[in-house]
């Protein structure tokens, strides 16, 4: 897989090379979805795609960068996180991530998500 | 609480009051708080008097809470500029072209209201984006692929109406080209169904896309003639199998032919993915060559493995060249696969492309956002060396001598018998570099003018002088479409502006 940092980005294609295999018949599988609490729920709507672990996450691959490892780059790894910050986040947005509307995320789904992200926020 | 331009506060309350009563006080926004939230996070005018920002916003959930917002607003002359997901990046985001229009927010109308396998199309309403699309079609188990541009949470009518582009096969990745029928509401708050949906009881709205007579779906792309509220798209039956080649030249000259062959293998649609070339930066696998073009081909496995022999018996022809033929993926993908591939590829939406636009180990301080200018040009390996001297000869000239960290240029060939080479401008919220990059970006647009090159889309805020280039005529085509919104909008109350096409009484000309 190659990229380079630009923003067009039609720009990967997998050159990795193997030997050829054949496609067997395997059938798609609906993903069971798991009984979520509704800031679950929404952050794995509007949040996850940017911000959960591993590759491929861009608000994870920045937080990465930001703070070198001194804080978590998984935003529900973070224990620093008060519900009034994330809902901040939210509404004005930072770098390239667009603030969400009430069209998008509700005053009611903030206050749930901000719990859900917040939830292991230590007051210190 | 802002009022539109040219609007008086006792026809604004009125339109606000019928807005309230059409879809509930809580989806009309009007405190600066709630209007803010609809400022284009990546203007180039970011905090500046030139910033196009909106006067209120009103979101209606269903068709008719659409008609009756539109209707009050024809008959109160109130500026609407109607967005689907808002997420339109780069482009204008949420933020009307008009500054100081009403923004009618169309993300409430969410609903997947088809999704036929038999028959590969899907039939959705504005808010539906991507993810929603992909997530419904996978939660029911249907054997058929979305195709996604790069960022998943965009809408599926939204970047077809702005001329989007995708990653999957060729006859899905022009979105506008792939749709089939639309529902549109009429300044006039009428509503319009086109195609076979003209028929009354139709059952055929989503098999055919002609019906009968004049098509005018065309009218309604990157267009202010009417509120999308529908529309139709060809899916495409998930393909066994996806194989894809690399082909590699140290030798400048030799992406003539390549090129010559890489429009053949298109052309014949023996190669049916999203190609890509490479020349100067980026190149697959670190390698050295002067040009790299890679050639992905949908289909079942027999048969393409027969398609890529045949490729690459085509460019075997050219001397000097390297053909490598890459991993063949069987779909569905196994999950180890599916962590090593660009998803988008496989109609798997995602937002992995801000990794490569946002805060990176080679970018750890970015701007925030981006713009892009983006000509086509003819799709010959001729023009692909013109272009390439064209953007070293003039980099600095048109950045004032300045290094801004402009990117480019990216040939894009999403489309059959089209190629874009696209050059990117960071944009931030430091004033000083933002009117640096509009300046270059002006810079850009009129030299590319100067060869016969024009945008196939632009931002909100050069739209104008982008339209100006296509002047053929003394302006006829210009001229035509303001013919046609004068006739379909003579109030001028929708999106004026867009894509340069202005209402009768905001012309400057």
């Amino acid at each position: 897989m190659t990229r380079i940092p630009i923003f067009g980005s039609r720009l990967a294609l997998s050159t990795v090379l193997t030997a050829a295999m054949a496609c067997g018949a395997q059938a798609a599988s609906p993903t069971a979805q798991a009984p979520a609490s509704s800031g679950k729920a929404v952050y794995e709507h509007w949040c996850a795609p940017c911000h959960a672990a591993g590759p491929g996450h861009p608000g994870t691959q920045s937080l990465q960068i930001k703070y070198g490892g001194k804080l978590p780059a998984v935003l529900l790894e973070r224990t620093d996180l008060a519900p009034q910050a994330v809902a901040v986040f939210v509404r004005q947005g930072v770098l390239l991530m667009a603030p969400f509307r009430k069209t998008e995320i509700t005053d009611a789904e903030l206050a749930a998500l901000t719990a859900y992200v917040a939830g292991n926020f230590k007051n210190p | 609480m802002a009022v539109p331009p040219d609007v008086s506060p006792t026809a604004f309350n009125a339109a606000l009051a019928a807005w309230r009563q059409a879809v509930g006080a809580e989806w009309v926004f009007t405190t600066a708080e709630d209007v803010a939230l609809y400022r284009d996070a990546y203007s180039p005018y970011w905090g500046e008097p030139e910033e196009r920002v909106a006067a209120a916003a009103v979101a209606p959930a269903t068709l008719e809470q659409v008609q009756a917002v539109v209707r009050a607003a024809n008959q109160h002359g109130v500026p609407l500029y109607p967005i689907s997901t808002g997420r339109n990046l780069a482009y204008g985001g949420s933020a009307p072209v008009y500054s100081g229009s009403v923004v009618l927010d169309l993300k409430r109308l969410n609903r997947v209201l088809e999704v036929n396998e038999r028959n590969a199309y899907a039939l959705v309403e504005p808010g539906v984006s991507y993810f929603d699309l992909y997530d419904h079609i996978t939660k029911a188990g249907l054997d058929v692929w979305i195709d996604p541009p790069d960022p998943g949470w965009g809408s599926v009518i939204g970047n077809a109406l702005d001329g989007g582009a995708g990653w999957t096969a060729a006859p899905f990745r022009d979105h506008f080209g792939s749709h089939c029928g639309m529902e549109v509401v009429l300044a006039s708050g009428e509503v319009v169904r086109t195609g076979m949906g003209a028929l009354p009881n139709s059952k055929s709205w989503q098999h055919n896309r002609w019906g009968f007579g004049p098509w005018v779906d065309g009218l309604f792309r990157q267009s202010n003639f009417g509120v999308v509220t529908k529309m139709g798209f060809y899916l495409m039956p998930r393909p066994e199998a996806l194989v894809s080649a690399t082909v590699t030249t140290s030798r400048d000259e030799d992406i003539v032919p390549m090129m010559d062959v890489l429009n053949l293998l298109e052309n014949q649609h023996v190669v049916n993915g999203s190609t890509s070339i490479f020349g100067g930066l980026g190149r697959p696998g670190g390698n050295s060559a002067a040009w790299t073009i890679t050639l992905p081909i949908y289909g079942p496995e027999e048969v393409v493995r027969a398609q890529m022999r045949y490729a690459k018996a085509k460019y075997a022809a050219i001397p000097n060249v390297n053909f490598v033929e890459g991993e063949l993926f069987c779909t569905p993908l196994s999950a180890e696969a599916q962590a090593r591939v660009r998803l988008v590829n496989f109609g798997i939406p995602n937002l992995s492309t801000f990794a490569m636009l946002g805060r990176s180990p080679a970018n750890p301080e970015p701007d925030g956002g981006h713009i892009g200018f983006s000509p086509i040009v003819p799709r010959t390996g001729e023009s692909l060396l013109e272009f390439k001297r064209f953007y070293s000869e003039n980099l600095l000239k048109v950045s004032g001598g300045e290094n801004l960290g402009i990117v480019g240029p990216v040939y894009m060939t999403c489309w059959e018998h089209t190629l874009v080479c696209l050059i990117m401008f960071p944009i931030g919220r430091d004033k000083t570099r933002n009117a640096k990059m509009r300046a270059a970006f002006k810079g850009w647009v009129a030299l590319a003018a100067e060869r016969g090159w024009a945008e196939y889309r632009a931002p909100a805020a050069f739209q104008d002088m982008v339209s100006d280039t296509y002047s053929y005529n003394n302006h006829a085509l210009r001229r035509l479409r303001e013919t046609i919104k004068d006739a379909v909008d003579p109030k001028g109350i929708l999106s004026a502006g867009r894509y340069g096409v202005w209402p009768k009484h905001l012309r400057k000309t």
